[in-house]
């Protein structure tokens, strides 16, 4: 954490251990704290050795899918002859995650650091750093450190001194959840409309302007420098000693109905419960946690209960039913309706389908319809079934998972508070949230 | 091709072999299963987003868009299980949900994929109890109105200007259920091939402001036939409704016009219906034109005839076997056979190679030429004095009616009088290219076929009937039975059509003998 509170004694500063440390966004203050040291010895490193130690580390996808990112680098083959491109996906737009928005704020130099080590490991000269067109402090904070490392000859053509070129831009996005998606992103950087493309081709294959491509999210790239410097010996043993699966620290986005909101650093396998009571501060005042999404929005919804029973790691959350995701993990409390809160939800998928598959374009505001009518006290009793059809129609039938992401918190709500959306039918109240929140 | 091995699949319990890279759609066709699909059409760039064409495929954890999934040595495919029918069942209920359901006053009614796949296996009811979206029509310009409460979002119409025309006028706007495809500021359907989106629209979101509330789908007869409005030949299927010409759309050759037709041609059809027309045999007399039998009228064109040097004014757009009876006519009086080709500006369509809208509107001009008439744009300087004037179906200028008087006699053999002129001493009346059977020689050389859409009127008669009974009664014997045998005997004469036939040619043609020189010269 660290900004606006400060950092909790059991998080685990890596990534965040400059948040609010306004020197740290300059480069002669990143030098300072040790910046750079990674990529001047990563640039006289073989790609493929760094790969190496990459894999070795664990590190896993931060944006969602968590995908190893050593093997995601080791699919571009790198003596192709045909030019590479990595892009940094900085466009955070899932529901309850602010993370990344941070990594950018306070340390613009680290995610520089990052992207061109991994532009080095992947055999691009050009990256691109995608970012939400909304992060406005963000994109300024970028292009203001992007110029300093330009100017004193970090990046660019003969990149430290190194004899590579990789030159790293900051491409602004427009405001679509779906560019996101990478395929979606690739499309947009290349000015078309931001809609997911079929896979196959893999973005390995033919991505960004059809040449191989690699898509890292921000706080993955972030990681990388620390990896290197510190060894992956390091990295993985931030983990729980059953599952060598998960290594390193996440970063965690707190919102809702929490004491502390805000972004927090632990390691992976920590225990959910202790994380919400004592590193967040628990419920607000007089109320008790009822339900957490807990890897933004696009996952399913746990109980508290389960939520207690579960360790913070890919698979500590696959085991209670849901998934870490992007690790933006939105509480809500026993004062809150959950019908309204997925049709809050739901609405936000409906707006933002890129409208190309049936299921999706309709599927989204269909269900929205449904929701918005029952929240109003119009429901009936065969719509609770109706939204359930819709999602089976809308989960695994698509060309991305926008589609499945809308049809998750409908499922998982219904299935865990569907007596909630059952009185809102039989009884026909408008169900109204107490404005002033203690 | 041969070198290639092939990919053995199997598709609905059927085994199938095709070339590597073919998607299973394609692969289904040739095994006569067709995968019900929207955005996918073979004539343009895959999407693979309407979801409709999902198939199961053994070993897959997902169901498989069709369209988009290569096939694999060993594949299994399954079209209607009911995993696959569960998905499009789906889909189409997705689809109808805001769709306005108005089959009654939509013109797509009866040729609808949308309605055709809803009956096959959509779902009886739609369980939507909320207002469904409301968007009104909009005018593309061109010959398109858009109606965007049926539209699917299928993006088959913005692939078609942006791959095949290479016009950029449509878009997706919009996101989710309030996306329409829209049309860039300032820019309008004005491409010379922009109404193949109305043909590529699968269901009533795109249609014809010419053919809007003209007829209802099922009440059309559809006839094989060649477009007549350039040299290029498109292939089109003829749709009339109680012999009247109502519709001309294009029917797929890939050798010529792939799945396309261009906009002047589609909308040039008038004629096919056109009122004043000849309708008996009438000769010259004191009294003005007399109405006469058939034997009459031929035996007094063959009396005027005899002696005389002929010189016919042809049609470039009269068919082969026409133009090779008219052309035994001149050749027996030594006479001279010309034509004139009308020009118009070329409109090529980029996506498609070697297809445009040619200069020459005209649809034979290269039968024409194989068959020894002489291409003129004053035609009537070559008449001489004393020549007998056969004007084969084809109008003149104003300033060709100077040039009349050299002629010793005037015989019209047309479907209407010729404008521009003043008087003929005989009149036959002809059947138009709707009206009888016939080939045609495109641009490139290719022979082919169209077929009698309509009846003619009166006592018009097929063109190669009535200049075969005139041969006849000339004393050349040409007694052929159907259009076939006169397409033999030029066969049989012609070097250029050697080893052609009616039942070679088929529906898609064939290339003259001489066609890649042809080809060459006209490049």
């Amino acid at each position: 954490m660290g900004y606006p509170h400060q950092p909790h004694p059991r998080e685990t500063l890596v990534l965040s251990k400059h948040f609010g440390d306004a020197e740290a966004r300059s480069l002669e203050g990143w030098k300072k704290r040790g910046g750079y040291q990674a990529l001047e010895m990563a640039l006289r490193m073989d790609p493929v050795a760094i790969q190496n130690v990459v894999k070795e580390s664990g590190l896993r996808g931060r944006g969602g899918a968590g995908f190893p990112t050593g093997l995601k680098w080791s699919f571009m083959k790198l003596d192709d002859g045909k030019p590479h491109y990595l892009c940094c996906n900085a466009d955070e737009s899932e529901p309850g995650t602010f993370k990344d928005r941070e990594i950018m704020r306070w340390t613009p130099h680290a995610l520089i650091e990052g992207v061109a080590i991994g532009a080095h490991a992947i055999g691009a000269e050009t990256a691109y750093i995608y970012i939400r067109g909304e992060f406005t402090e963000p994109i300024q904070r970028m292009e203001a450190a992007l110029a300093e490392a330009r100017a004193a000859g970090i990046i660019g053509k003969n990149a430290m001194g190194s004899g590579k070129t990789i030159n790293v831009w900051v491409h602004k996005g427009a405001g679509a959840y779906i560019c996101g998606e990478e395929t979606a992103l690739m499309n947009s950087i290349e000015g078309r409309r931001g809609n997911p493309r079929i896979k196959p081709p893999f973005p390995a294959v033919a991505g960004l302007f059809a040449k191989p491509t690699t898509i890292n999210n921000v706080e993955t790239l972030t990681a990388v420098p620390h990896i290197l410097t510190k060894g992956a010996e390091w990295y993985k043993q931030m983990a729980r000693p059953d599952n060598p699966k998960s290594t390193g620290t996440k970063l965690w986005s707190v919102c809702g109905n929490i004491q502390r909101p805000g972004n927090y650093e632990v390691q992976m396998g920590f225990p959910f419960g202790e994380f919400l009571h004592e590193v967040c501060g628990g419920a607000p005042k007089g109320r008790t946690i009822k339900a957490i999404i807990p890897g933004g929005s696009s996952v399913p919804i746990i109980t508290l209960e389960e939520a207690e029973r579960a360790v913070m790691d890919y698979e500590g959350m696959m085991a209670v039913g849901t998934m870490l995701g992007s690790a933006g993990c939105i509480v809500i409390d026993s004062a809150q309706s959950m019908p309204r809160q997925i049709a809050r939800l739901v609405r936000f998928y409906a707006h933002e389908s890129c409208a190309q598959c049936t299921q999706c374009r309709e599927g989204t505001a269909w269900s929205s319809k449904i929701l918005d009518r029952i929240v109003a006290g119009d429901g009936a009793a065969e719509d609770l079934d109706t939204l359930l059809d819709i999602g089976e129609n809308m989960t695994g039938k698509t060309i991305c998972v926008l589609s499945d992401s809308c049809a998750t918190p409908v499922a998982s709500g219904l299935q865990k508070f569907r007596h909630e959306f059952e009185a809102l039918i039989t009884r026909k109240t408008i169900h109204t949230v107490p404005t002033v929140v203690a | 091709m041969a070198d290639t091995p092939l990919v053995n699949l199997t598709i609905e319990g059927r085994p199938v072999a095709v070339a590597p890279g073919t998607s299973i759609l394609e692969a289904a066709k040739t095994a006569g299963v067709l995968i019900p699909h929207y955005c996918y059409h073979p004539g343009l760039p895959v999407a693979g987003s309407c979801r409709m064409c999902l198939v199961e495929v053994e070993k897959f954890p997902k169901l498989a868009p069709s369209c988009a999934t290569a096939v694999a040595e060993g594949q299994v495919v399954h079209v209607n299980s009911d995993k696959a029918r569960e998905a499009r069942k789906g889909v189409l209920e997705m689809l109808l949900i805001n769709h306005p359901l108005d089959c009654p006053i939509c013109d797509q009614s009866g040729e609808c994929e949308l309605q055709d796949y809803t009956f096959q296996e959509g779902p009886k009811e739609s369980r939507l109890r909320d207002p469904k979206r409301f968007n009104p029509a909009e005018d593309f310009g061109g010959d398109v109105l858009y109606v965007q409460n049926r539209c699917i979002l299928c993006t088959r119409c913005v692939r078609f200007m942006d791959d095949v025309a290479h016009d950029t006028v449509l878009n997706v706007s919009e996101r989710g259920d309030r996306a329409f495809i829209g049309k860039f500021e300032g820019k309008d359907l004005t491409h010379a091939w922009a109404a193949n989106v109305i043909d590529v629209c699968p269901v009533g979101a795109l249609v014809s402001k010419d053919f809007l509330n003209k007829a209802r789908a099922w009440e059309l007869d559809r006839t094989a036939s060649v477009c007549t409005s350039c040299s290029q030949g498109c292939n089109i299927i003829v749709e009339t409704r109680d012999n009247m010409v109502v519709r001309l759309r294009p029917r797929s050759n890939q050798g010529v016009n792939q799945f396309f037709m261009c906009d002047h041609g589609r909308l040039n059809y008038r004629w096919m219906n056109r009122r004043d027309r000849l309708e008996v045999p009438s000769i010259l007399g004191a009294g003005g034109h007399a109405a006469v039998d058939w034997e009459v009228a031929l035996e007094a064109a063959a009396r005027v005839l005899k002696g005389k040097r002929a010189f016919v004014l042809a049609s470039p757009d009269l068919s082969n076997e026409a133009l090779h009876l008219l052309s035994r006519l001149v050749r027996r009086s030594g006479g001279t056979g010309a034509y004139r080709v009308p020009q118009g500006a070329e409109a090529p369509l980029p996506g498609v190679p070697d297809l445009a809208l040619r200069a020459d509107r005209a649809a034979n001009a290269t039968g024409a030429q194989l068959l020894g008439f002489t291409r003129h744009e004053a035609p009537l300087d070559l008449l001489q004095a004393g020549d007998a004037l056969i004007i084969a179906d084809t109008d003149l200028s104003e300033a060709d009616v100077t040039a009349l008087s050299k002629a010793a006699v005037t015989i019209v053999i047309g479907t209407a009088m010729p404008a521009h002129l003043p008087k003929a001493d005989i009149l036959l009346p002809i059947a138009n290219m709707t009206e009888e059977e016939g080939t045609l020689t495109n641009l490139r050389g290719r022979v082919q076929r169209y077929l009698q859409a309509k009846a003619a009127p009166g006592m018009s008669r097929p063109t190669w009937y009535v200049l075969a009974d005139l041969l006849g009664a000339m004393g050349e014997p040409a007694d052929y039975f159907v259009a076939a045998d006169a397409f033999a005997a030029l066969a049989a004469s012609e070097p250029s059509f050697a080893g052609l036939s009616y039942d070679t040619l088929g529906l898609r043609g064939l290339p003259v003998v001489d066609a890649e020189r042809l080809a060459e010269a006209a490049r």
